[in-house]
């Protein structure tokens, strides 16, 4: 393996670790908005049962949290370990945009999460949700600037090249540039319905098992609530997302499209298996002018092909017309659930109904995979270019050798397999403890001094100050 | 070079240069407990010990990415060879500061604490170790030909390097200790105040240790500090640290609290400028400078406005939340 592809590896790599990253930002952006939204409830109303969800949520959060952090900053510094050539390169662009992600998002989230997390008994009940929603603001914030300079390597715009590198003209065309906007309303919208889906799930475990009924009821209402408006929402993003990029990114379009020649009219083929050296599709199943009825308007409108660039300039077809497909899936799924839930809801039997409780139960998962599987398609679709039109990505890797990767790489894989085993099973476990509604006498009000600052502990070991 | 392209990146050093120090004071600390944990061996007392620091990690630990990032920002064409150049050390240190990361909310979550506590010690050894590595591998120079890293991938591995390894690992170690004798109460604070004395030594030998070697190892470092009229600038440094170190024992033994620490993080200030008087004006020693690194004055400018703006309230939540978790932590308090 010691003359094992650089270029491969160092790809893998990237995609293994941030894969791995995403996941937990997926879910920490929608639980800190979730849990300002509780503390808001909480403080508004001085109802129980909300602090009581909050506290709980913030115990998961706090596990979620740590793993999304500690995998977050391998990938500041892997941008300079893996991918130097692409930093010298971009470094005056993007390089800002990271440093305000740090200055102003990543200090106001890691700072005020102290409080969140060790602060209860410290802090009054509007500091205490002010913390959760300045943390829920700092999330968002990193998402607005990280997706600026992912968008950027997308649809670049703002900049001259001198001296081979990439320089600043205009930063509000670098930071606004043509895919940002719909990018930030996607990612963000999929974040929130995540979660929403997650506590969903939650809320309907602990209705089927017939414990924490009050809280359930909560989560099942709040997450139908919200997912309902979410997933279609995220249908119309999406939708308005496809045709920015088929404005600028053609032949992204057409590999999720699995479209190879452009001078006949697209179907939408349900399912296909693209043949890249025959440049076409076998075992096709598809509707009729489907894709170009829905990216053109038109039954005979023509989007470009596969054929029209060599294969050099083509992304890899298979992976990205698959992941587009996980994706829609999982998103008519969401839809439906949220409709069908809301129907429930609506004639009255969303707490009864245990076949759609059992299902949502099972379906926690959907939304972190809809979230990985569209971004498969972004970033592969994008190949072979690092920055789209300006830099290969064979172009932007270290000059280190493929062997270091590869040992490195096996190391991430080790090391995050073990962590992420360990989280999600410490996760189920305190999802399986559940709120800590009553039993331990003198839990339930807010008594500086008295409560901790983390339930679960308290639950361990009652009347323990902090 | 215009005065723009002169003075952004001195500014721009210095701003780098603050955060590389509060990471090293803020984590320090912080790793210094990790550091620790395998002389406590009560896992009671190592729930008192991670509770002095558990509010504060995070945020601690990103002014690590302040400075990654700021180095990508201010000098991407520095970040672009230290990083390939050091590759090694790099991602050790992540992958052990990811282990030590989650070691904070694992460790109370699982039924057995032992696991994980092996996984906060191991990781702050090996993460404070590998930040030692990276800082003696710049010191003694990496290898670049046409603005690129052109050494071997094992460039970095050298009897120095480990040396300073080994002396961030002690150094850490001096804070953590001073840290909790200033912030616990009973057994863990006597036992940091016994432990303190013997850090201090192994620090002041490790710093001396590096301070002979670079010079004679490295002759534009002896001629920094030795020649005329350089010395009659210089000579206050090695004199002032001696000086705290001096402080620094007498107070530890005196049972102060809060001096102590201070005098440890002076200590680790003078070390740090000491190495900045060393390698100056280079940024990869010995042939890039601050300016053969710099990113354009644009991009420069306009994280500079940035900053002046958000830093100020970034240390300003950063005092609050330490002031809202002020006080020592009693025995038998756990970690949440």
């Amino acid at each position: 393996m010691m003359d094992a592809d650089p270029v491969l590896l160092a790809r893998l790599q990237f995609a293994f670790t941030v894969v791995f990253h995403i996941i937990f930002p997926s879910f920490t952006i929608g639980l800190s908005a979730w849990l300002a939204t509780l503390g808001g409830l909480w403080v508004y109303t001085g109802e129980e049962r909300y602090q009581l969800l909050m506290r709980f949520w913030v115990k998961i959060f706090a596990v979620s949290f740590a793993m999304g952090v500690v995998s977050g900053i391998v990938l500041s510094y892997q941008f300079g370990t893996n991918w130097s050539r692409f930093s010298a390169f971009t470094g005056d662009v993007i390089g800002p945009l990271l440093g305000y992600e740090v200055l102003a998002a990543f200090f106001l989230e890691a700072t005020f999460l102290g409080i969140l997390l060790f602060g209860f008994s410290r802090v009054p009940p509007w500091l205490y949700t002010l913390s959760a929603a300045v943390v829920a603001f700092g999330t968002m914030s990193s998402a607005f600037w990280i997706l600026a300079a992912n968008s950027w390597m997308q649809t670049p715009a703002g900049h001259a090249i001198e001296n081979g590198v990439a320089v600043p003209v205009d930063w509000l065309q670098i930071i606004f540039n043509p895919s940002f906007p719909y990018r930030f309303a996607h990612m963000l919208n999929a974040a929130y319905l995540t979660t929403a889906f997650v506590v969903l799930g939650v809320g309907a475990r602990f209705l089927l098992e017939g414990r924490h009924l009050s809280e359930g009821r909560t989560m099942l209402r709040m997450g139908i609530g919200l997912a309902v408006i979410l997933a279609p929402l995220q249908l119309f993003i999406g939708d308005q997302h496809g045709l920015n990029t088929l404005k600028h990114q053609p032949i992204k379009v057409a590999a999720m499209e699995g479209h190879w020649d452009g001078s006949k009219p697209a179907d939408f083929h349900i399912f296909a298996w693209p043949d890249e050296k025959a440049e076409k599709n076998r075992f096709e199943i598809s509707i009729p002018h489907g894709s170009s009825l829905i990216l053109t308007h038109s039954w005979d409108g023509l989007i470009p092909g596969l054929s029209s660039v060599p294969p050099d300039q083509r992304p890899p077809v298979t992976v990205v017309f698959f992941a587009f497909r996980i994706m829609l899936a999982l998103g008519f799924f969401m839809i439906a659930a949220a409709l069908y839930g809301a129907f429930l809801w609506w004639r009255g039997t969303l707490f009864e109904t245990r076949w759609f409780l059992r299902i949502v139960a099972n379906a926690w998962w959907t939304g972190f995979v809809a979230v990985i599987a569209g971004w498969v398609v972004t970033e592969s679709g994008r190949q072979p270019w690092l920055v789209y039109n300006l830099m290969r990505t064979a172009d932007g890797i270290s000059p280190v050798p493929g062997a270091t990767v590869l040992g490195t790489l096996a190391l991430f894989i080790v090391a995050y397999g073990i962590v992420f085993s360990f989280g999600i099973y410490y996760m189920n476990r305190l999802i399986k403890q559940g709120p800590d509604d009553g039993g331990h006498g003198g839990h339930g009000g807010h008594e500086p001094g008295f409560l901790s600052g983390n339930p679960v502990a308290a639950a361990q070991s009652p009347g323990r100050e902090i | 070079m215009g005065s723009m392209e002169m003075y952004l990146p001195l500014i721009w050093a210095a701003l780098i240069g603050v955060a590389v120090a509060m990471y090293i004071i803020l984590d320090g600390f912080d790793l210094g407990i990790g550091v620790l944990f395998p002389f406590n061996k009560s896992e009671t007392e190592r729930d008192q010990m991670m509770r002095t620091i558990a509010p504060f990690w995070d945020g601690n630990e990103t002014w690590l990415i302040l400075g990654g990032v700021g180095l990508f920002v201010a000098f991407p064409r520095a970040y672009a060879v230290i990083m390939p150049a050091l590759y090694i050390p790099v991602i050790v240190m992540l992958v052990a500061l990811v282990f030590r990361g989650v070691a904070f909310e694992f460790r109370t979550v699982s039924r057995s604490k032992t696991g994980w506590s092996f996984a906060f010690a191991l990781g702050s050894t090996l993460a404070a170790f590998s930040q030692g590595v990276i800082l003696g591998g710049l010191v003694q120079g990496i290898a670049v030909t046409n603005r690129e890293f052109s050494g071997g991938h094992l460039d970095w591995a050298t009897p120095f390097s480990f040396l300073c390894g080994i002396a961030l690992v002690a150094g850490y170690a001096l804070l953590g200790t001073t840290w909790l004798h200033m912030k616990t109460e009973g057994a863990v604070a006597a036992r940091a105040q016994r432990q303190a004395k013997y850090w201090l030594i192994a620090v002041l030998v490790f710093m001396a240790a590096v301070s002979l070697y670079t010079p004679l190892t490295e002759p534009r470092i002896a001629a920094r500090w030795f020649s005329l009229p350089n010395f009659y600038f210089l000579w206050p440094v090695p004199t002032i640290t001696a000086l705290v170190a001096f402080a620094c024992w007498h107070w530890i033994e005196r049972g102060r609290e809060v001096p102590p620490f201070l005098a440890s993080i002076a200590l680790f200030m003078l070390g740090y400028i000491g190495l900045v008087i060393s390698n100056y004006p280079y940024l990869v020693p010995p042939s890039l400078t601050i300016w053969d690194t710099s990113a354009s004055p644009g991009s420069q400018v306009f994280m500079l406005i940035g900053t002046l703006f958000l830093l100020p309230m970034v240390i300003g939540y950063v005092i609050f939340v330490y002031w809202i978790f002020r006080g020592k932590v009693r025995e038998g308090e756990s970690y949440h």
